[in-house]
């Protein structure tokens, strides 16, 4: 059971790989996919590292991911609307 | 229309110059905000304004330049306070950009020019009406303003008082377009009691958050307004914008705006025009002026008019919107319009196209740095009479 | 794992106006980044956002001021401190932040720059410095490093740069700070130190241009600029702001410089003026004293 998760708005994604580098625990690796606007958006590759730091969250400059803590219930912790 | 604070007007019969009547108007408007830099020879405004503000829990701030001052009073106004600025030719060249801002986003501001003679540095002390295409024109891009010329310290308080309101009803830069001559011309200044003072109050919008648009126009086509901490999260942009104020830079938006801020001026160009007329009716001639020129045309009309020459008067209180309809009418009746300015002719371009060839259309101009002669002006009455 | 299954809502979303989004930034652009370190710092700080304006000028960053949901005001080139000025003046309640850009705030805006910090005005300066006039198309500033290449420096610059933390702290500001887009938690942590304080605040936040300046100049791309910082900063709070020069290649050096308590321009004035001063409102009753209705 992982400590967080990540959310990902392709759409918005210009792939910059901000996200891929800057995660402590190599969650992400920018995807072979297409999104609409051409780029390459980040996938996650190690859903059982991720912490939910929300770092890279913090270092997108495009608003298209973010990270959350996850309860012992798979819940996501104090980000719901 | 609500009425002046009675607080902020200094009722009675008073001995000062434009200068401080502009000031003493101002605070009766409801400005009791101003920023400004020194230059002469308006800095008289801004010195009185600076005593008296605190008075009226307002404040004068001395920026580093014009162009700080000419953007900050707009930072005033979008905190939900009346706010004014005053200068000179070179300041006044220096807050072209800041004028064509409030036009675009449609801020109530007032500017002062107490007109000198230019261009550049040019005569700092002494009087010129050189500024009166660039108060129209100044700025970059195309938009419309209103533009005042008083004559007489009276007519600077009563003048400023009409700015503000002008300014707030429609949403518009206004100019005061005063000369160092009425500047620091020291006359009787009657102040009306505060009740006796129409003041346009601010076009707040009456709607919520979430359901109001900032740049939607009313059947006037003026915006509403709403301020910075209220809660509207408005948006205001130089760029070309949608109602919500969201930049849209496209050729449909930009016509859209530009045609709108020029049509909220042009339909009320009618109610705007402010003239002062004396025996028009059978004029062969008429003298058309504004400022300090109309009182110095006075004196070559009575001359003409001693010689049996049949001379009208028409001064220009409002000289942008330009009285289109008027000159129009009046110039297939005279021989002549004679316009004696202080500049080499500047408002007689605008004459001239109104007249449209129905008369002939004489300019008296003059390089500035004193008033006209009469006598010149005669000269131009005698030819236009021919 | 969707986000709509697990509810969840980057927080950040709450102050972007979200119909505005995306912006009109390049890949790998700093200021973005940026602009979430602000967001969390304002959240954090529980700060009434219908109380917070933010101004901007023209420019890159000068776009920020249009994707916050707040009170948005986007000036003209180089007036954003200015308009800011009056804006803080004439309601001394509201918040103000200033956002914007190095050429904006310390070339054409540079006066304006010096006299608020020197008047202690109280709003908070956040300037992204990605040294070159982006918008424009990648021309030399007063911030690019001399020697750099650029549109107009197609030979290299020949001209010095200015240090603005310098600058600022030498006009007199109350706090001075500088980050850059990799420092994205201590960037957030002073933001939220700033925006507690009173007084002129400034943080300069160097930010990658990927499209300019590091591609004019062989510096590789948006990521490599972001490496680039974390290897060469060097945090020294505290160091005296003479320095703190970035010199192509050497240390950059970040961190709080300056927190002084001084008075910011208001209090001053009041308590200059002390009995002289009425405060106006509360307000005169209009209704009572009312020639005729407003309709009228």
């Amino acid at each position: 059971m992982p400590k967080g998760a990540v959310a990902i708005t392709a759409e918005r994604c210009k792939g910059c790989g901000f996200c891929v580098e800057f995660c402590p625990t190599h969650v992400l690796e920018l995807s072979n996919a297409f999104n609409a606007k051409g780029y390459h958006p980040p996938h996650v590759v190690a859903p059982e590292k991720c912490s939910g730091c929300n770092l890279c969250g913090m270092y997108c400059p495009d608003f298209a991911i973010f990270g959350f803590r996850l309860q012992e219930n798979g819940q996501a912790k104090g980000v719901s609307k | 229309m609500t009425h002046a604070d009675p607080r902020c007007v200094l009722t009675g019969t008073h001995f000062i110059n434009g200068d401080a009547a502009c000031c003493e108007g101002a605070l009766a408007a409801g400005a009791r905000f101003a920023a400004g830099y020194p230059i002469t020879p308006s800095t008289e405004i801004v010195e009185r304004f600076a005593a008296r503000a605190p008075e009226v829990g307002g404040l004068f701030i001395q920026m580093e330049d014009e162009i700080a001052s000419s953007i900050a009073i707009q930072g005033m106004v979008w905190a939900g306070q009346k706010a004014f600025t005053v200068t000179s030719g070179p300041g006044f060249s220096l807050m072209m950009e800041h004028i064509g801002f409030a036009a675009m986003t449609e801020t109530p501001v007032v500017f002062v020019d107490v007109q000198r003679g230019g261009p550049s540095t040019g005569l700092p002390t002494l009087p010129s009406q050189g500024d009166m295409m660039q108060a129209r024109f100044g700025s970059h891009g195309d938009y419309a303003i209103i533009a005042l010329s008083p004559n007489s310290p009276q007519e600077c308080f009563d003048l400023t008082v009409k700015a503000f309101n002008l300014a707030e009803e429609f949403r518009v830069p206004v100019m005061l377009m005063m000369d160092e001559c009425v500047g620091h011309m020291t006359e009787r200044v009657v102040i009306p009691p505060a009740e006796q003072i129409p003041v346009y109050p601010r076009r707040h919008t009456k709607k919520p958050p979430g359901e109001f648009r900032l740049f939607e126009p009313g059947e006037d086509l003026v915006p509403d307004m709403a301020h910075a901490g209220e809660g509207y999260k408005v948006y205001v942009t130089g760029l070309t914008h949608d109602e919500r104020g969201y930049p849209s830079l496209s050729p449909a938006a930009q016509k859209k705006l530009v045609f709108r801020l020029f049509e909220k001026i042009r339909r009320a160009a009618d109610r705007l025009v402010m003239v002062e007329s004396d025996q028009l009716e059978g004029a062969e001639v008429v003298v058309v002026s504004y400022g300090i020129t109309s009182r110095v045309a006075l004196r070559a009309v009575q001359m003409a008019r001693a010689k049996g020459i049949r001379v009208g008067t028409l001064r220009l209180i409002c000289v942008w919107p330009f009285p289109e309809k008027l000159i129009r009418e009046l110039a297939p009746k005279v021989k002549a319009l004679v316009m004696p300015e202080l500049n080499m002719g500047q408002v007689v371009l605008e004459l001239e196209r109104c007249a449209g060839g129905q008369c002939r259309v004489i300019s008296v101009p003059h390089a500035g740095g004193t008033v006209h002669d009469p006598a010149e002006i005669l000269a131009a009455i005698e030819r236009g009479a021919q | 794992m969707s986000t709509t299954d697990l509810q969840v809502h980057n927080p950040v979303e709450d102050l972007l106006r979200q119909d505005r989004i995306p912006t009109i930034w390049c890949p790998g652009c700093g200021i973005g980044t940026t602009v979430n370190s602000f967001a969390h710092a304002l959240l954090k700080q529980d700060i009434d956002l219908n109380k917070t304006a933010i101004v901007s000028g023209i420019g890159c960053s000068g776009r920020v001021s249009g994707y916050m949901n707040l009170d948005s005001f986007h000036t003209t080139h180089g007036r954003a401190i200015p308009f800011a000025t009056g804006l803080k003046l004439a309601n001394p309640e509201l918040n103000v932040i200033v956002y914007s850009g190095d050429g904006d705030l310390a070339a054409i805006g540079g006066n304006h720059l010096i006299h608020a910090a020197r008047r202690n005005i109280d709003i908070l300066v956040v300037c992204i410095n990605n040294m070159i006039y982006a918008m424009t198309g990648g021309q030399a500033a007063a911030t690019t490093p001399s020697g750099s290449l650029s549109t107009t420096s197609p030979y290299g610059s020949y001209e010095p740069e200015l240090n603005l933390v310098q600058l600022v702290d030498a006009a007199g500001a109350s706090f001075v700070a500088r980050w850059t887009a990799y420092h994205v938690m201590q960037l957030e942590r002073t933001l939220e130190k700033a925006l507690k304080k009173k007084g002129f605040r400034f943080i300069e936040v160097l930010s990658p241009c990927p499209t300019y300046y590091q591609r004019k100049n062989n510096m590789g791309d948006a990521l490599q600029a972001m490496l680039d910082y974390k290897k060469r900063s060097k945090i020294k709070h505290g160091c005296p702001t003479w320095e703190t020069a970035i010199v192509p290649g050497g240390d950059i050096i970040v961190g709080e410089f300056v927190d002084r308590e001084r008075e910011d321009y208001l209090t001053r004035m009041r308590k200059q003026l002390g009995p002289h001063y009425s405060e106006f409102p509360p307000q005169w009753d209009e209704q009572e004293s009312m020639g005729c209705s407003k309709e009228c």
